[in-house]
């Protein structure tokens, strides 16, 4: 069982979407786990054979706890015997802390930080909605209540067939239409168990800075022009280009707070602070953000924002995320100070950009201008770094055409 | 009389990005992001929506025409208006 955020203790297997014998690869969607963030899909790390389901379903287990069996691609296809304890492992147990050793490269999940106390109960099962994801998808798409179907699949789970039993939909512009598979009272518990270990364990120390945008957005004005809009961009995109870049630079930002000490990450997966209708907050990770183009984070993003609110993160999305971004976007207010999400060290937010006197070369004229912020722990960097960090990415928004 | 066909494809896609609203009440004359909580991500969606729906180019500029529903829905008459010789694109 992976750990999908800093204070999960245990999660439930709702469905397994592999069988023993069934040949899987790295990145694969092999199972979906309950968790207070909504339904997650468990993506494998290895690619190779499956051998034996350890868990079944419907069973809430902690986390660490070895899911299934992998035999391995280029290992025997005859069941190996038990290998004696020196040589390496013949099979690799889905979704367990890898034991020692260097974590592999892009491992998404399995990194339990420091055991917490448990914030927030898991709501009883009773309450879940179990589904497989093909339903909780057309569910979405058709703007059903999985609440309201009866389920035929193992469980009582809604499968995708029981979808085609449902009564018919309703004209979509007519009236309020029921949310998709999001438990935002579970959702809020998350919030509050990360958040509130986050004030106890991480010293933040908090940075600003004004950051002049007339140069970027007079860029991004003249490169929107010539584009379709599913192609145009986001000041949003700017803000996280520049933070990966920054990121990259700095170490001391982007990594993991581990049990004792902080590992630096060489990967950049941004976290991005994604606002759930009704109420809500998470912070998806996307994956190798300094090394997108433009292009490319604005299509991640705007996978991610509708996965997200669809209540259909991945696994990798959950655990991976070395440094957060979150951006208040058009609306709301001038500056936003970010809470540490653990076990990350850094936070970068950004308020709405807002025209703002300000002088160039002597003269006082109106600017657009946003506030960046840095929160960040106090354990890894202080204040001298901090303040470097954010300099850079005003030096970097300053250049949008290399971003 | 009928609902115009531009006033249904703009509810179908609000209702898209705001599954929750009920938009038999929304004030015609409020800013749509305010009234239905839609940032800036939701607003891009929508405007790419109707370009690939209504096949009408929305440059980034005219935006702010399209912050309430009666302002969406007279700039989008206008510009289908004006580029609707033949066809519009699907």
């Amino acid at each position: 069982m992976p750990s999908l955020g800093a204070d999960m203790e245990a999660g439930t297997l709702v469905e397994w979407l592999v069988k023993p014998g069934d040949q899987v690869h790295r990145g694969d969607v092999v199972a979906v786990v309950e968790t207070q963030k909504g339904a997650i899909e468990i993506e494998i790390f290895e690619s190779g054979t499956v051998e034996e389901i350890l868990v079944p379903l419907d069973e809430r287990v902690p986390v660490g706890t070895p899911l299934a069996r992998l035999r391995l691609e280029g290992e025997g296809a005859e069941p190996a015997p038990r290998p004696p304890p020196s040589s390496p492992e013949a099979t690799a147990a889905l979704g367990a802390a890898p034991e020692g050793g260097e974590p592999k490269p892009f491992l998404p999940l399995a990194r339990p930080g420091p055991a917490a106390p448990a914030e927030a109960e898991l709501r009883p099962a009773a309450e879940r909605i179990l589904a497989s994801p093909a339903a909780r998808r057309i569910a979405s798409e058709r703007g059903l209540d999985l609440a309201a179907l009866t389920g035929s699949g193992p469980g009582g789970a809604v499968i995708s067939p029981d979808l085609d039993r449902a009564p018919a939909e309703e004209p979509r512009v007519a009236g309020p239409r029921a949310r998709p598979g999001l438990d935002l009272d579970a959702m809020r518990s998350a919030i509050a168990g990360a958040m509130a270990r986050s004030k106890r364990e991480i010293p933040h120390y908090y940075l600003q800075h004004t950051v002049d945008m007339a140069t970027a957005l007079d860029w991004l004005a003249e490169a929107n022009a010539g584009r379709t809009p599913e192609r145009r961009l986001l000041a949003g995109a700017l803000f996280i280009k520049a933070v990966a870049l920054a990121a990259r630079r700095f170490p001391a930002l982007n990594g993991f707070f581990g049990t004792k000490n902080f590992e630096p990450s060489r990967a950049v997966h941004v976290g991005v602070a994604i606002a759930i209708r009704g109420g809500g907050l998470a912070a998806p990770a996307l994956h190798d953000a300094d090394r997108l183009s433009l292009g490319e984070l604005m299509d991640g993003m705007r996978d991610l924002v509708q996965r997200t609110r669809a209540g259909r993160m991945r696994s990798s999305e959950i655990a991976d995320a070395t440094i957060t971004v979150s951006s208040l976007g058009e609306r709301g207010v001038e500056a936003l100070y970010g809470v540490i999400y653990p076990p990350q060290v850094a936070i970068v937010g950004f308020g709405k950009i807002v025209q703002r006197p300000w002088v160039i070369d002597g003269a006082v004229g109106p600017r657009p201008v946003v506030t960046a912020t840095l929160g960040a722990d106090h354990r890894v960097s202080d204040g001298h770094a901090g303040a470097l960090f954010l300099a850079h990415i005003d030096k970097l928004l300053q250049e949008p055409e290399r971003l | 009389m009928s609902t115009p066909p531009i006033e249904t494809t703009i509810l179908e896609e609000l209702g898209n990005i705001a599954p929750e609203a009920d938009l038999s009440s929304l004030d015609r004359r409020a800013d749509l992001r305010e009234a239905l909580d839609i940032d800036s991500m939701d607003f891009l969606n929508l405007v790419a929506a109707l370009h690939k729906r209504l096949g009408i180019d929305i440059p980034e500029l005219d935006y702010p025409q399209m912050f309430t529903l009666d302002g969406a829905l007279a700039y989008l008459g206008r510009r289908i208006g004006r580029q609707l010789e033949p066809d519009p694109r699907a």
